[in-house]
């Protein structure tokens, strides 16, 4: 096939590197976010099932404002609030941590309900060997709390991966800002905002399948 | 009956709120004994074996282990509870099997007896699958050391869960109404398992309303009434000659398995 200056495809291999450099900063910064959301989630989740009364009201409390704000708003205040106090962040990064810090909460919230729902008889069973606190929870129950809080994890990811897009808003050229690059050089409105929605809709959906994959490699945790 | 004292109650009283519901527990058990406890449904066994295991606190009394008390220290006098870890410890020289077995559902037949050996024993990987295998082909489980929980019957999870309890080397074991989760054909199979570990010297403190075994197997039949022991003794003692109108009438219950029955 020709490929003639002015069709979509021509535009589009022309400015390949500036988009794929777009989605490789799409998939890092999810990947980046997911990975801290996660781990500091599983902290803070065990803090609001186990902690001290203190902590724990701490940890709900930023459990609660951080589903209280738009994503968005929590991107701009993590960019140009921090800036204010003369810390300077990387947009890449201060979209990171903005991401991340919102995802937290939900691991966090979803973990206790995970937690939770791990039947009483567990944590017994677990004293009556004579396990120590912090071996119960690593070897008995947080591996029964992850198999039960993996559809929402799943979800969460979805959430950040689509949430990367307002990283744009901060001038982090993700893949939507390189297509929006692109559609100001040449119109092409309607092909390239297609191409992108395309695009995270594969992202998306292997996300999803890998979190269906998980869920069935770990099945037989049942009761 | 000259062996030592293993485990030791003494006035042990608990209350839940305004509830108490053990009024003063004195009870031995003797280094090699199976004792069990009988009674009805709120008369405080299962409560009076969940302060022995820790997984409640009494709130009055002693509970001795080894001389040992359960759950605090005396400094100067004064009671203090025991830390975590020190409670955990105290655990693990007690074995517990619970009514619902409890095994762990992300770990297989052999990992479920595993956890306890290489954490809280610190045994390495290759002696503790050797421990588990041992244990398991003893409660007859061998071949099914690999399957996961849900891939066995109650009865086959139960045998699993008592080798998890005994594969620590408790001091003592307890049995919480092993058999009330079960479908009446698979309680054999755990009562057989129960009896063997009794023939081998297993100290037992067993709660059951199976009486049959509690009458075969048992050195010493407590029956509660009400959170207070209101006879103990021998089973011929206890089954032959209950004392009060409340033991005839408990065990007139059983479907006229002792003679006398009211």
């Amino acid at each position: 096939m020709e490929l003639e200056p002015g069709t979509f495809l021509f535009d589009a291999w022309t400015a390949r590197y500036a988009l794929l450099n777009g989605l490789r900063v799409t998939i890092t910064s999810s990947v980046f976010s997911i990975v801290l959301a996660s781990l500091a989630g599983l902290i803070l989740g065990i803090v609001l099932s186990y902690a001290w009364w203190p902590l724990r009201l701490l940890v709900r409390l930023y459990v609660d404002v951080m589903r209280g704000i738009p994503v968005l708003v929590l991107i701009l205040f993590t960019y140009y609030g921090l800036a204010l106090f003369r810390i300077n962040v990387p947009p890449y990064w201060a979209g990171v941590i903005a991401l991340a810090a919102f995802a937290t909460a939900h691991v966090a919230e979803n973990l206790r309900g995970a937690v939770q729902s791990v039947p009483a008889g567990q944590m017994e069973a677990a004293k009556a060997i004579g396990l120590t606190f912090p071996k119960r929870l690593w070897y008995v129950i947080v591996p029964q709390a992850i198999r039960r809080m993996l559809p929402p994890w799943v979800n969460t990811c979805l959430e950040i991966v689509k949430g990367t897009t307002l990283l744009s808003v901060i001038g982090v050229v993700e893949l939507l800002l390189a297509n929006q690059q692109v559609i100001a050089r040449n119109y092409m409105v309607v092909e390239f905002y297609l191409m992108s929605a395309v695009i995270y809709l594969v992202l998306n959906f292997s996300i999803a399948q890998l979190g269906a994959l998980l869920e069935r490699r770990f099945s037989y945790i049942r009761y | 009956m000259s062996e030592q004292v293993l485990l030791a109650a003494r006035g042990v009283r608990k209350s839940f709120g305004e509830v108490e519901v053990l009024k003063g527990i004195d009870l031995d058990v003797r280094q090699g004994q199976v004792v069990s406890l009988i009674g009805a449904s709120g008369s405080g066994k299962t409560t009076f074996l969940r302060c022995v295991n820790l997984l409640e606190e009494h709130d009055h009394g002693d509970i001795l282990l080894d001389g040992d008390p359960i759950g605090y220290r005396v400094e100067g006098g004064r009671r203090r509870r025991l830390s975590e870890a020190k409670v955990s410890a105290q655990r693990a020289r007690i074995g517990m099997v619970f009514q619902s077995f409890n095994l762990f559902p992300h770990l297989t037949a052999e990992g479920n007896v595993m956890l306890g050996l290489t954490k809280v024993l610190g045994k390495g990987k290759a002696e503790a699958k050797d421990i588990a295998g041992q244990w398991l082909d003893r409660v007859g489980l061998g071949e099914r050391r690999g399957y996961y929980p849900y891939q066995l019957s109650g009865g086959q999870q139960q045998r699993v869960a008592i080798a998890r309890a005994v594969a620590m080397q408790p001091r003592l074991l307890l049995f919480d109404e092993v058999t009330s989760a079960l479908d009446p054909e698979l309680v054999s199979e755990v009562l057989g398992v129960m009896q063997k570990l009794a023939e081998s010297g297993m100290t037992m403190l067993v709660v059951s309303h199976e009486m049959l075994f509690v009458r075969d197997v048992s050195h010493h039949v407590v029956f509660m009434d009400g959170g207070r022991v209101a006879q103990a003794g021998t089973p011929q003692e206890v089954f032959g000659n209950p004392e009060s109108e409340r033991l005839r009438g408990f065990l007139g219950r059983f479907h006229g398995l002792f003679g006398q029955a009211a």
